[in-house]
This record gives C-alpha cells, sequence and structure tokens, in this order.
C-alpha cells in the first residue's frame, strides 16, 4: 500500500525577477514593455523536472545526489512547504519533516517553553506534547535545564532538545533532510538508531544524505537525481555504487575564487597523486591537494595551511607551512600542494585553506572544495584512521 | 494540523492547489498552534525589560495627557456630555488595538521566514496569532479606564452586555486588513515602509481624539468609509455610553466582512508560494 505518491513533478523557480519593492517592480516591468519580452528563459530554474516515484507503507527511500539537484526541494514539495509548477504529490497519512534542527525555537523562551512551541509548530496537539514530555526531554538529556532559556545553552544541548521534539512526533511519514552534518558522532548515532527504529516500526521514511553510509544502513531503496531528474532508482547499495562511480560527486575541482588584500586565490584541487588531472581517489591512494595563488606583494609573517573536514564535521587535519618551514613568500604566483599518504578512511572531506598572520585572518574558508575516499571501510565504518599499527597480544 | 482522518485519505499538492478548508475552518483546526504563538510573543516582549508590565499601562496614559492637553484644553474639542479624558481614553482603546496588530501582523511572515521555508503549518496562524498578545495591553487599558469613569463619576450602562460584538467588530477589521498586508509583505516590502506614515494620516482620519459625528451627507458617508470610525464610536457606545450613529457601525461591519473575505481569498491564494519568495 503506499503511502508517497509523486507524479511528474516539476518545480520552476524565477531567479533574479524577484522584484522586492514597488520601485524594482515598476523599472521591471518598463524594461518588460520597452524589450518585448516576457520573461526571458535563463532566469528561470527547473528545480525539479519531471519527477516519478512511489513509497510504499513501511519502507525508506533514500535521495543521493549532488548540491543543488533538487532534494530538498521534492522534500518541501512532498511536506507542502511548497506547491510544483506541474505535476501531482500525494501523501497518506501524518507527515513529519525535519528539514533543519530547531526551526521554531525562540532563543528567549526556556526549554519546556520551546518544546510546547515547537511541538506545535510541527503538529503535534497540546495532549500529544504532555504526554511524550517526559520522553522528550529524557531523550535529550536536558532535565537540568528546563527552565533556563535556550539562548544559554550549549549549542549540543540546543541541538538535542530540537531533535528530540522532532523524534517523538510519531508521524506515518517521516520525512528527513540533511540535518545530521550537524552534532557529534554520538548525536548522530542517537539520531539514527532512532531513524532505523521508525523504520522498524513501520514508518515510512525519505532520507536525504551525503553520508551514504548513514543512508545504506537506514534505506533499502534509494533515488539518485541530477539537475532535477531521477537518474537512478533502485536498491540502495546499487544506486549509490552508481551514484560513486559516476565521479561527480568527488573533487568538485572547483576554482572558486578566493580574494582577501594582494592575495587571490585562483584554483584549489584535490585528486590522485598518481593521476594529475583525473578526480576518482581510491582509499589506497595517495591523495594531492594542490591549492594555487598569487600574491600581489609581499604580506609580512604570510602563513598558510590547508585543512579536511571529514563529513562527520571532524577536522581530521590541519597543516600549516609554519609546521615545515619558516619562510617569508615574495609577491609571485605559488602552488602549494599537500599529499595525503592513504590513512583516511572511505568519506567525504571537505578541503579548506587558511591564509594569516600570528595577528590576523586574511582567509579562513573550510570547504573549498571536496573529494571522496572510494572503496571498502572494511567493515569499520566509525573509524577516521585506516592504520596498521602492530597490535600484539601476549599471555603475561 | 490534519487530524486523524489523514491516516486514510490522500494530501493532495500539485499547481492547481491543495485541500484547502477556507478561513474558519483552517483557523479551528490550527487554534492550538495560534495560542502558542500568541503566548510566546507575549512573553519575549517584555522579557528583557525590567519595568516589564508598567510600560503597558503607561503608553496610554501618556497619550490621554497629551490629548487632552492639546484637544480639550488648548483645541477645545467637543467631547459631548463625556469628560475628555474618559472620552478620549474609550477611544483609544480601539484605536491602539488595531494599529498594533496592522502594524505587527503586517511583518510576521517575514520575521518567521526560517518557519515558513522549513515548516508546513497552517499559514494563517501566523497573521491570526498577532490578534491574541494585544488584548493584555487591551484590558490594562480598560482598567485604567475604570479608574477615570469612577474618578469623573460617569456611570457604567447596560451596553456593556455587548463588549464581544464589539471585539468581533476590532478583530475582524485588523485580521482582515492584516492578511492583505502580510501576504503583500512578502513579495513587497514596501509595505514596511509605507506603513508607519500610513498608520499616522489613518489616526488623523478616525475619531481618537475628536468626535466623529456631526458630519452630514456625502461627508459623512465618505467619512464613514474609513471602518474605524464606527468601530470607535461603537466601542465608545460599549464602555461609557457615548451616542452612536448605526450607519456609521454598519459601514464599519460591512467593510470588516469585505476585508475578511478578501483578505481570506488572497492569502490562501498567495500562500502557495510564500516559501519560494520571502
Ligand atoms: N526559493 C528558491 N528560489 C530560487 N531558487 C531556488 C529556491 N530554492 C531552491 N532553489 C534552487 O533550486 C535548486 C535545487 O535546490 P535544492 O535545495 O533542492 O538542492 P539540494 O539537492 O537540496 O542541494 P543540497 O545538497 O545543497 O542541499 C538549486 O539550484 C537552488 O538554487
Ligand atoms: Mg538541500
Amino acid at each position: 500500500m503506499d503511502r508517497i505518491q509523486v507524479e511528474h513533478v516539476s518545480k520552476r523557480y524565477v531567479l533574479g525577477e524577484r522584484s522586492n519593492t514597488a520601485g524594482e517592480l515598476v523599472t521591471s516591468a518598463l524594461r518588460r514593455l520597452t524589450t518585448r519580452r516576457a520573461r526571458s528563459p535563463q532566469r528561470e530554474l527547473w528545480s525539479l523536472r519531471d519527477v516519478t516515484f512511489r513509497v510504499s507503507e513501511g519502507e525508506s527511500l533514500g535521495i543521493v545526489g549532488r548540491n543543488g539537484a533538487g532534494k530538498s526541494t521534492i522534500l518541501k514539495i512532498l511536506t507542502r512547504i511548497t506547491s510544483p509548477t506541474d505535476g501531482v504529490a500525494r501523501t497518506r497519512g501524518r507527515v513529519a519533516a525535519l528539514l533543519e534542527v530547531g526551526t521554531g525555537f525562540h532563543p528567549e523562551l526556556t526549554g519546556r517553553e520551546n518544546v510546547y512551541l515547537n511541538g506545535a509548530i510541527l503538529g503535534m496537539t497540546r495532549r500529544d506534547i504532555a504526554r511524550r514530555f517526559d520522553s522528550i526531554v529524557e531523550f535529550a538529556g536536558t532535565e537540568r535545564f528546563l527552565d533556563t532559556p535556550v539562548k544559554r545553552y550549549s549549542s549540543g544541548m540546543y541541538l538535542r532538545l530540537a531533535f528530540a521534539v522532532a523524534a517523538h512526533l510519531e508521524p506515518d511519514i517521516l520525512v528527513v533532510d540533511e540535518i545530521l552534518a550537524v552534532g557529534d558522532a554520538e548525536f548522530q548515532r542517537k539520531c539514527l538508531g532512532r531513524m532505523e527504529e521508525a523504520g522498524r516500526e513501520g514508518r515510512t521514511i525519505v532520507y536525504v544524505s551525503h553520508d551514504l553510509d548513514s543512508l545504506r544502513s537506514v534505506c533499502s531503496r534509494a533515488m539518485w537525481l541530477e539537475a532535477g531528474r531521477v537518474r537512478d532508482e533502485g536498491a540502495t547499495a546499487e544506486v549509490v555504487r552508481e551514484y560513486l562511480r559516476s565521479g561527480l560527486s568527488s573533487a568538485d575541482s572547483g576554482t572558486s575564487l578566493l580574494q582577501a588584500g594582494p592575495l587571490t586565490v585562483t584554483s584549489v584541487e584535490a585528486g590522485p597523486a598518481h593521476a594529475p588531472g583525473t578526480s576518482v581517489v581510491m582509499q589506497e591512494d595517495v591523495t594531492r591537494v594542490t591549492v594555487c595563488f598569487t600574491l600581489q606583494e609581499r604580506i609580512p609573517g604570510l602563513d598558510l595551511a590547508i585543512n579536511l573536514t571529514s563529513s562527520k564535521g571532524v577536522r581530521v587535519l590541519d597543516q600549516a607551512l609554519s609546521d615545515s618551514e619558516h619562510r617569508q613568500l615574495e609577491a609571485g604566483d605559488y602552488a602549494m600542494s599537500l599529499e595525503i599518504p592513504p590513512v583516511l578512511n572511505v568519506d567525504t572531506y571537505a578541503v579548506g585553506v587558511w591564509f594569516g598572520t600570528s595577528h590576523v585572518d586574511l582567509i579562513d574558508e573550510p570547504a573549498v572544495t571536496s573529494f571522496t575516499l572510494h572503496g571498502s571501510d572494511r567493515g569499520r565504518p566509525g573509524r577516521v584512521l585506516v592504520t596498521d599499527f602492530p597490535l600484539s597480544v601476549e599471555r603475561v | 494540523m490534519p487530524e486523524a482522518d489523514t491516516h486514510t485519505d490522500w494530501v493532495e499538492n500539485s499547481a492547481s492547489g491543495s485541500t484547502n478548508r477556507g478561513l474558519l475552518g483552517t483557523l479551528w483546526e490550527s487554534r492550538e498552534l495560534v495560542g502558542f504563538l500568541a503566548l510566546k510573543d507575549l512573553k519575549i516582549r517584555y522579557k528583557q525589560a525590567a519595568l516589564g508590565f508598567l510600560w503597558v499601562a503607561a503608553q496610554p496614559l501618556a497619550t490621554v495627557a497629551v490629548f487632552t492637553l492639546v484637544f480639550d484644553r488648548l483645541g477645545q474639542v467637543d467631547s459631548g456630555d463625556l469628560p475628555y479624558p474618559v472620552f478620549a481614553l474609550a477611544g483609544l482603546v480601539s484605536w491602539t488595538y488595531v494599529s498594533y496588530v496592522v502594524t505587527q501582523g503586517s511583518q510576521v511572515l517575514v520575521e518567521n521566514a526560517s518557519l515558513v521555508t522549513k515548516v508546513y503549518f497552517p499559514r494563517i496562524a501566523a497573521p491570526a496569532s498577532t490578534l491574541l498578545p494585544p488584548l493584555a495591553d487591551m484590558a490594562v487599558a480598560a482598567g485604567l479606564l475604570l479608574v477615570l469613569a469612577i474618578a469623573y463619576g460617569v456611570p457604567p450602562t447596560w451596553h456593556l452586555v455587548l463588549v464581544p460584538a464589539w471585539l468581533l467588530l476590532l478583530a475582524s477589521i485588523a485580521l482582515g486588513m492584516c492578511l492583505w498586508l502580510s501576504a503583500i509583505n512578502v513579495r513587497y516590502r514596501d509595505v514596511k515602509h509605507a506603513l508607519g506614515p500610513l498608520v499616522q494620516l489613518w489616526l488623523f482620519a478616525s475619531p481618537v481624539a475628536y468626535s466623529g459625528q456631526g458630519l452630514d451627507g456625502v461627508a459623512g458617508w465618505a467619512y464613514a468609509l474609513n471602518p474605524m470610525v464606527g468601530t470607535i464610536e461603537l466601542g465608545r457606545w460599549v464602555l461609557v455610553g457615548a451616542p452612536l450613529d448605526g450607519r456609521d457601525v454598519a459601514m464599519a461591519a460591512i467593510i470588516a466582512v469585505v476585508l475578511l473575505v478578501t483578505g481570506s481569498r488572497y492569502f490562501l491564494r498567495a500562500e502557495r508560494s510564500f516559501a519560494d519568495v520571502v
């Protein structure tokens, strides 16, 4: 029995032409009159194009795709936050959505007040909330702070309480966007556990994540969106493999230009050291990160660093020039590269760059590009390092 | 929120529109949410203010004092049989409520943009929730009015039983305008800038500090097109037994209904794109 039916859904966003004041409206109307063209096509963006799928009761569907593929848009249509431009989406049963943790929390209100407010916003009745209140608080582990305004909470506590409310919605259909990217590992495990439990209870789940491991553990079926269209659909393992093989998910190799004063970063790239120019990195490969930059004039005491952050938000490494040598860079073009031996586990890593002196950060960009280490985690998904250190057992 | 029946019924979301229950149905469905949103407003409004509650009383007192000085002492405004301060405060109660709701309510969707783009909830709950918190201010002002009335020896009348009718008229006008303005404000932020001066003008065009009666013929009709004319007069009649012109009240009621009907139509149509453009 189906819980979700999405048929030929398309969604168009109109870009730029967002006249936010009447003045702009008048000028754009005048422009349209004089140029005799209604709406220039490049101002539109089809976030979804003819998407069709079904999810039956008790099934969990994972959605993968690159940034901007339309994943969040499809969730917003399922939850009726926005309506499709074309096609129809139907749901049967109570839908609960977690597109962002803590939406509707107000910093001035206490934990208790926020639980009630947030519950009401998410569609619970006061009776529902009262009945589940103790269990929510226990899940969050913030009993002692219930009557403290949440603006005095640590960000971890805030997150726990927010997720706890949402986790107790007991919906028929649970829709989750990449909310778990924030929060520590223990919190993530707790949330994933909660989702798997929901699945076992026969709830229907639609889960969007860049964390392919968690996707595999929660979802039996997956859909791959690319530029608003369904590129592939099927068993999670298959779809994820195809998605990875396409290489598109790895090494965005973007040349995001960063600039600060006389300093310009022209490119940041990551790829396998043995095959420059390609972007698929296997876990066994040496990864090379190359940062090209131009220095228009000498900056006294300039130091630079490359850092990596795992998909769970762990700063895995942070290597500065000053760690190995003290050198004053003169004006000129430079390429700095870092070779990372094959010690990291399979994951997607954000590559960040930092430029600065001991007094000031000139550029501090934690995610300029990213790369994915492919391969097998050899059955131990949680670990950061894949090591081969001597381990011995002796009878003593 | 949709209740138990949605376990079996399909809920549809398509370009042509999803299942809407109209203004009253939606309001009733989301009554708890409206309550919680209103409670939130009330709680945070004076949270960091040391004198908190005193401010609520200070505002009408100060306004009445200024009005008395300017209009009564200097301008010799005719307030009929009523002592001027009682007359002015009885008008101010209606005016403060409506102008407060309209100013706050028109911003409510934009201020809650993160909610609008991240959660589905009946959007009408947001403007509707702004109707409730100023009732607290109104209660305080009513208390002051009572004190003034006793002090000046103005006796209570049987009209007081019609307080609910007056409140209904106030709320209808306020909500009708809020629905229009909050929905327009999502697209055109001009509302915020235009509203300040317009509300000022509106105050002068409303019989708050002076009596609106005594205009004849076309001028009288035209004046009564401002729904605050009938509303403020009704408030004065109900609270302190001032004379009443039935025509003004009837006009106000008609305009209130028109505002509500057109406002909710517009709102329910525009709400489909709120999340995209806000
Ligand atoms: N309100 C909006 N107005 C205009 N364009 C929008 C709006 N919301 C989304 N878009 C565009 O629609 C496209 C799809 O966005 P969406 O948020 O669904 O991507 P996504 O797959 O969730 O990406 P990510 O992995 O980064 O979360 C993007 O190009 C985005 O810029
Ligand atoms: Mg997204």
